[in-house]
């Protein structure tokens, strides 16, 4: 697209597209370090982790203080119009995936080390690698202004669903096997289930850089795979 | 009855072109009450417009943007032949107007600016009182007992929201009145001889914000009498008063459609570039 006749109106556009993709690396890599602190029991990088929850929310507000800036100085409309809208939304659904990934390493500790099933971590691993698969591409999507490829991750989200009501079904089971069990599994099953909203956030993600791009919301309903809720499992 | 509720007499005997048709997202038929077909405009050899196609919806507002020269307040004076005042000036096409096409040479010009009013960029009230500014045009067409242009000219004036800021002073000049009360006396003084069609060539450019809301308060009022034909250079404000947007560039038309469509996401790239300050 062409420069704007008042090239600082491009920087400002340009800074607020930074700051969204530096957010999204941030939330990127709490999601991983978070997995990572379960997994490992890390004391340490959970600590981190909590501590490094302030700097994507304070990189939300700079998105926000910058967006209304714009929004008041410039009357932005059509694409302009649609670029802000989509930082103010993305950003608010990067500071929700910083939330879950944060309260990910806050059940660390709940976990507790007595009980440590292999299988059913390999599971929550296998869902956080897709569901940062997912967040990786769509930031992709937007950095390159790519609609097929965020509709891609839009299709995809099925996995994780599919995945997360397979664990539900499993951590039942292990539940009703021994009610020792119960403590670990329900903590497992929050974090799983947090692993499944970030999956939520990065199909929304998806749709708003469709919306950016297209200027328009995708047709249709969103494949769901998770059937936890539906008394199937 | 309402007093100021547009005329009722044809300005031909053919009957009415309805051009009723179901727009897309819109709740009622929408009926076309000016549609321009293929229009030119020539100033001398120059031409100005080329092959304008566009309908003008009744009881909406339409917006005519562009640049400077694009040839929107060229087409917005069409609508009532203003260029017929200037020698070398011609139109070619059709403008019809309830069935009649208003480019036809023997159209009465009179009653065409009857029913189809124009306010300028500038506002300009005659050198009389602020009564007689609304009368004035009243009197050209009709002859009416004075108390029944009493009414007429509070009426007007109360439409154009100016009754309550003039009613103590009708007797004194137009002239004395601030930019923004004399661009809404002007509105009056249009809407006074019951037009249907009321044409704006960018009627706030010379007006503060406060007297700008005013005007686009007064616009989103009309619209529930009057078709609004509004020629503006403020992105904003036919964002915030039009039904319908024209995006017009060097005597072309690159884009019409509901305003809604057209500053969200608008179909050309011209365009794109256009309303968000990427032009040129």
């Amino acid at each position: 697209m062409t420069e704007h006749t008042l090239r600082a109106y491009d920087e400002e556009l340009h800074d607020l597209s930074q700051l969204v993709a530096e957010m999204g690396g941030l939330a990127e890599r709490q999601i991983r370090a978070s997995i990572d602190a379960l997994i490992r029991r890390d004391k340490d990088l959970a600590a981190s982790v909590i501590t490094a929850d302030g700097e994507v929310d304070a990189l939300e507000r700079r998105i926000e203080e910058l967006a209304i800036q714009l929004i008041a100085k410039r009357a932005p409309l059509a694409g302009d119009l649609r670029e802000i809208v989509a930082a103010l939304r993305i950003s608010i659904d990067l500071e929700r995936v910083g939330d879950f990934a944060k309260n990910i390493a806050r059940r660390y500790t709940a976990l507790g080390s007595e009980s440590d099933p292999n299988q059913l971590m390999r599971r929550v691993e296998q869902m956080a690698n897709l569901a940062l698969v997912q967040i990786r591409d769509v930031l992709d999507s937007y950095v390159r202004r790519d609609a097929t490829e965020a509709m891609a991750v839009w299709k995809r989200d099925e996995e994780i669903d599919a995945l997360y009501t397979a664990l539900f079904r499993e951590l039942l089971t292990y539940m009703m096997e021994d009610p020792r069990n119960i403590t670990f599994s329900t903590h497992l099953l929050f974090c799983a289930k947090y692993i499944e909203r970030i999956g939520d956030h990065a199909t929304n993600i998806a749709e708003t850089v469709n919306f950016m791009i297209k200027g328009e919301l995708p047709q249709g309903t969103r494949p769901r795979g998770d059937l936890s809720d539906a008394g199937v499992v | 009855m309402n007093d100021n509720s547009p005329a009722s007499g044809s300005l031909t005997t053919q009957k009415p072109h309805l051009g009723v048709r179901e727009h897309e997202g819109a709740k009622q038929p929408l009926s076309e009450k000016v549609s321009v077909k293929d229009v030119c405009f020539f100033y001398g050899e120059s031409k100005a417009l080329k092959n304008i196609t566009l309908p003008i919806y009744e009881r909406k507002v339409t917006a005519l943007i562009g640049p400077s020269g694009c040839g929107k307040s060229t087409l917005l004076r069409i609508f009532n032949r203003m260029y017929d005042l200037y020698p070398k000036q011609r139109a070619e096409g059709e403008i019809l107007f309830d069935g009649g096409n208003v480019l036809d040479p023997k159209q009465d010009l009179n009653l065409l600016r009857a029913r189809i009013g124009m306010v300028f960029q500038k506002p300009t009230p005659f050198p009389m009182s602020i009564y007689d500014n609304i009368a004035f045009g009243i009197r050209l067409y009709e002859r009416l007992p004075k108390s029944e242009m009493d009414d007429r000219v509070e009426s007007a004036l109360k439409r154009a929201a100016l009754w309550d800021e003039v009613k103590s002073k009708l007797g004194t000049s137009g002239l004395g009145l601030s930019g923004g009360q004399q661009q809404r006396l002007c509105i009056a003084r249009t809407i006074a001889v019951r037009p249907e069609v009321v044409l704006l060539d960018e009627p706030t450019s010379a007006l503060d914000p406060i007297a700008t809301a005013k005007v686009e308060e007064l616009i989103y009022q009309l619209k529930n009498d009057y078709t609004i034909v509004i020629v503006t250079h403020n992105m904003q404000q036919a964002a915030r008063v039009a039904d319908y947007t024209a995006f017009m560039y060097l005597g072309e038309l690159v884009e019409f459609g509901e305003t809604r469509q057209v500053f969200t996401k608008p179909t050309k790239s011209r365009t794109e570039d256009y309303i968000t300050g990427r032009f040129g």
